[in-house]
């Protein structure tokens, strides 16, 4: 259960951020999170929603855009199936991860006076 | 908040940041590694299950390379010191980091124990961290390579369940082929397909530390970790800062 320290990560990042903008409050917290990232985003929603707790993101919602993954060749920039062996059948290159490995902040809406 | 014009009324901002929620960590990753490279220590990032054999792993590489290579290990347990104890009987200098309930090992953990350690004269520092194959694949720690430990008990289809975890490994050494006669279902070809289908480069080495296959290839492949070190005089670098 790694969640709890990603929100604990998070968290401390927003209120950085929120104090060098002197933010009241912070309204709403937007993350993607990779297919591959390895987060769950049931555990991190569950987790925030503990941890969130008199921080500045007591009131704020959080929104988790999930990315699927998806593997291509870096050559040809065919896309790889799901399930397949990562080479390109093609150029006979090792498949690169062009998305879903993201454990990203992406957006934070906060109050400013 | 001021009635004639509303200055002073709260604004809502949306501050665009597009930053990885970890970067705290990769931060302290980075000058973990930078140090590793410029005291030319190449640091391995040992993961697998509880039970995968990567105490036993070590055990068998210190008896086999001897006295003439300089191992070291920080050894992450959830309680007990007895990996530590275990690798410190075969020779192994080591630190224990006892992650209480963490999952997993960080940059900082690590950073933190390499100031109780001589690690700067070590060729290779293991960091074996906590039996788990899912959190320490998400935590950079700074290591030259990711190898997984997997033994053969574990099935063929690990790595199509634990994908990130097999997604990250360098090198995955497949542990405990003694026991290969005694199990009918598992077959090694099965595992080497399902590693090429989680892992664009994969690299799998059966390996036994009781009967020693694998042993060479093992240290080979260590040794060939060592060759992309840069030669670096080490005066000229400043001792690790608390």
């Amino acid at each position: 259960m790694h969640e709890y320290s990603i929100v604990g990560a998070l968290i401390g990042r927003i209120e950085e951020l929120a104090q060098e903008r002197r933010a009241n409050a912070v309204h709403g917290v937007f993350v993607s999170i990779g297919e591959l990232s390895g987060v769950e985003p049931e555990l991190l929603a569950t987790a925030y929603t503990t941890f969130r707790e008199r921080t500045i993101c007591e009131r704020a919602n959080l929104t988790i855009l999930r990315v699927a993954a998806r593997w291509n060749c870096p050559e040809c920039r065919q896309e790889i199936p799901r399930g397949a062996i990562l080479e390109c059948a093609r150029c006979g290159v090792p498949a690169r991860l062009a998305a879903g490995d993201e454990i990203v902040l992406e957006r934070v809406e906060m109050e400013v006076a | 908040m001021c009635g004639t014009c509303g200055c002073g009324d709260s604004e809502l901002v949306p501050v665009e940041v597009h930053d990885r929620i970890l970067a705290g960590n990769d931060r302290t990753a980075a000058h973990n590694r930078e140090h590793f490279e410029k005291w030319s220590v190449v640091a391995i990032n040992l993961m697998g299950s509880p039970g995968a054999g990567k105490t036993a792993l070590l055990e068998a590489t210190a008896r086999r390379l001897g006295r003439g290579v300089r191992l070291g290990a920080l050894a992450g347990d959830l309680e007990t010191h007895r990996d530590a104890e275990r690798l410190e009987k075969a020779g192994i200098p080591s630190v224990p980091i006892t992650t209480g309930s963490a999952c997993h090992l960080d940059a900082e953990m690590v950073h933190r124990a390499l100031h109780d350690f001589p690690w700067q004269d070590l060729d290779y520092l293991f960091i074996e961290n906590v039996g788990n194959l899912v959190c320490p694949a998400i935590y950079d720690l700074g290591q030259a390579a990711n190898v997984v430990a997997l033994s053969v008990t574990e099935g063929e289809d690990k790595p199509l369940k634990y994908p990130v975890m097999f997604r990250t490994a360098d090198l995955v050494v497949l542990t405990k082929t003694d026991l290969l006669p005694h199990l009918p279902d598992v077959r090694v070809d099965a595992i080497k397909d399902a590693l090429a289908r989680v892992n664009p480069a994969p690299a799998l080495l059966p390996l036994s530390a009781r009967t020693g296959e694998g042993l060479a290839q093992w240290t080979a492949w260590l040794e060939s970790r060592r060759a992309h070190r840069a030669p670096f005089p080490a005066e000229a670098i400043p001792a690790l800062q608390p």
